[in-house]
């Protein structure tokens, strides 16, 4: 390592390179949410899960998704 | 609308209020060197500090203003949930552990860790206080809507109550009574929230809220007439004479037949026996003559179906017009943004021992919060359809969903909500101490101080936060304190963020590119939410049409200008010279 890498900060180490691979992914789904809503806002006024419209059931999506890859995050990171 | 006191709630509201002074002065002797005061000794455990930041982060705009924004607007209010909570995905994948690796006491402290840079200093404190100020807004006004229908008292008073109190909280002990304080209002927030949800969905959906009698569907009109006294449909207002509450259901799903309730419903059927029932919302209209001002509430009935999409209250998306459109992008962007920026958020990651503990203590946080922001929906969705709320006020739709349970329940609810409040100010009040103590007197001014002085000199900055807050919080009554957050995540999001993240990702970021981000990103924000229309017909009572910028929310230019400031301005300046940490 050069001294100059000393000097920056740790975050492009390997370890953190499932993290940002795992934001990666929720900006994807993030964005993709709010094209829908923006492209179609029709649709997503659709019931395709048991009477609940897909702008619930996006929002609680991207909730739980939020959550879960947090928690896959903090699993990963201890096995290392 | 008037509220009658009860001793009862009266009695819950001060044991909690009682309970987390006393917790906050026995603390009190844990904080006083400076690394105490400002980080707790980086001694706290993870666990602790994960909820902690659900304590901190869940504030008046999450509880009361998203509660209320759902009940009023629909759908859109679950829009701030999902965004609230989005950005904390940032903070866990981008910013946790460097900024741990970074900094010592404040948010200053690590974009100037490369670089030991006064005008970094400078820049950074100055965008600390403003956002912080800007969130501490909505934090006052929460507490002034709070204190009304429970203790009886004016809103002032509430606002004077909780910037008295937290400034005890914070002058105290700093950031060891701040910790417990939010450990504690976090947790009870998180779990009473689910009680009250538990609750909606045991009470089901029922045609005028359970009452017998079919549902009122006259206009109201409330005049404040200029000598400040109040009619109701043109006779004076009292506890016999009022508004009417509203919210509430007319005609529920074929599929009851002729029954008038549904009976206990799972979390799915809940929300898909609301979309297939009819519900009456409110519409207000103003007008001002020699008589006063009068607000017309007139009901109107429609399908609960069109609430419980997006475009209740960014009408644009409804109309789909490109400001409107742009404008829920925008916000969407600065939410999304913002969290990771919050100076009151960041300084949270010096409370724990490493980056290790950094993580795992956003991971129980973002598992709380987002818990909580689920449970959103149900309280706006409950309140909604409650036929309790106050069409004047809607900060207090979850309050007054508690009280068409139970008046203890109310009780207990709104001492959450106010110690809610407490929690969130004396962390933004810590990060503001921090910012005028450490950055600026310190660093920037160059006063050499004693471990003692720097504690003292946070403490008096601490009293002045405090003051000042009161001071807005009174003038702002009124607004929906989610709305009024949203301000606060464009600036810290077009101020710091872009900052924040080059300085991680691009070697080539110089000092001067993170002052000129910072200074261009808030005062870009700033300026145009001070030109918006949001602003000119909220706070300066003009028409909306005669704003300049072309919609209300800035951060969809703001947040990438500050980006394109730090690169051209870097560019333009001599590479970054060895660091001198």
């Amino acid at each position: 390592m050069t001294d100059r890498d000393a000097r920056q900060p740790r975050t492009a180490a390997p370890a953190s390179r499932l993290g940002l691979a795992l934001f990666g992914l929720y900006v994807l789904l993030y964005g993709g949410f709010i094209a829908l809503v923006l492209a179609r806002p029709d649709l997503v006024a659709e019931r395709p899960f048991g009477g609940v419209n897909l702008a619930i059931a996006c929002g609680l999506g991207l909730i739980v998704a939020a959550v879960l890859l947090s928690v896959v995050y903090m699993v990963a990171r201890a096995g290392r | 609308m008037l509220h009658e006191t009860s001793p009862l709630a009266i009695g819950i509201f001060a044991a909690f209020v009682g309970a987390v002074l006393w917790l906050s002065f026995r603390l009190g002797r844990k904080g006083q060197s400076a690394q105490g005061y400002y980080a707790a000794h980086g001694q706290v455990h993870w666990a602790v500090n994960g909820i902690a930041f659900a304590g901190d982060y869940l504030s008046a705009a999450s509880f009361l203003g998203i509660c209320g924004m759902i009940a009023f607007h629909g759908y859109d209010g679950f829009l701030y949930s999902i965004g609230f909570l989005a950005g904390w995905v940032v903070a866990l994948f981008v910013i946790a552990e460097p900024i741990k690796e970074l900094g010592k006491f404040t948010f200053a402290d690590a974009l100037d860790a490369r670089f030991d840079s006064w005008g970094i200093k400078l820049a950074v404190a100055i965008s600390t206080l403003v956002v912080s100020v800007f969130y501490l807004i909505p934090q006052m006004v929460g507490a002034g809507s709070l204190v009304t229908p429970l203790l009886g008292l004016p809103h002032w008073v509430g606002v004077i109550l909780v910037g008295v109190a937290v400034t005890c909280i914070v002058v105290t002990a700093g950031m060891v009574s701040t910790t417990w304080v939010q450990f504690i209002k976090g947790s009870l927030l998180v779990l009473f929230c689910g009680v009250l949800t538990g609750l909606i969905l045991a009470r089901g959906l029922a045609v005028n809220a359970g009452r017998g009698e079919p549902v009122d569907l006259t206009p109201q009109v409330r005049t404040i007439r200029p000598d400040g006294t109040v009619l109701v449909d043109g006779k004076p207002q009292g506890t016999d004479h009022d508004l009417r509450p509203v919210g509430t259901i007319t005609r529920l799903p074929e599929r009851y037949g002729d029954a008038r309730a549904t009976g206990p419903l799972g979390p799915l059927a809940y929300l898909a026996a609301l979309e297939d029932s009819t519900v009456v919302t409110w519409e207000k209209t103003t007008r001002t003559d020699a008589d006063g001002t009068h607000d017309t509430f007139t009901p109107r009935e429609r399908p609960a179906a069109e609430l419980l999409r997006p475009g209740g209250y960014f009408k644009g998306l409804a109309g789909n017009t490109l400001a409107g459109r742009l404008d829920f992008a925008s916000l969407m962007l600065a939410l999304f943004c913002g969290t990771a920026s919050l100076p009151h958020i960041l300084i949270r990651y010096y409370t724990v021992k490493d980056a290790a503990a950094a993580r795992k203590s956003t991971v129980v946080g973002i598992a709380a919060i987002g818990g909580f922001y689920v449970l959103t929906l149900y309280l706006g969705l409950g309140a909604m359809t409650s036929g309790a709320l106050d069409p004047t006020d809607t900060n207090m739709a979850a309050p007054l969903l508690a009280k068409s349970f139970s008046e203890t329940l109310f009780a207990i609810i709104s001492a959450i909500a106010f110690t809610t409040v407490l929690g969130t100010v004396s962390g933004l009040i810590m990060a503001g101490s921090g910012a005028v103590a450490h950055d600026l007197v310190e660093n920037v001014c160059g006063v050499r101080m004693t471990d003692h002085e720097k504690v003292r000199v946070g403490k008096l900055a601490a009293v002045a936060l405090g003051i000042v807050a009161m001071a807005l919080g009174i003038l702002f009554k009124g607004f929906n304190v989610g709305f009024l957050v949203g301000w606060a995540f464009n600036i810290a999001a077009s101020a710091n963020l872009p900052a924040l993240v080059m300085l991680l990702f691009w070697r080539r970021t110089t000092k001067q590119g993170i002052i000129a981000a910072v200074i261009v990103g808030m005062l870009a924000s700033l300026g145009w939410i001070l030109l918006s229309a949001d602003t000119f017909e909220k706070v300066y009572g003009l028409p909306g049409s005669q704003s300049p910028m072309p919609f209300s929310q800035p951060g969809l230019v703001t947040i990438p200008l500050g980006f394109v400031v730090l690169v051209v301005v870097s560019l333009l300046t001599p590479p970054p010279s060895p660091v001198r940490r």
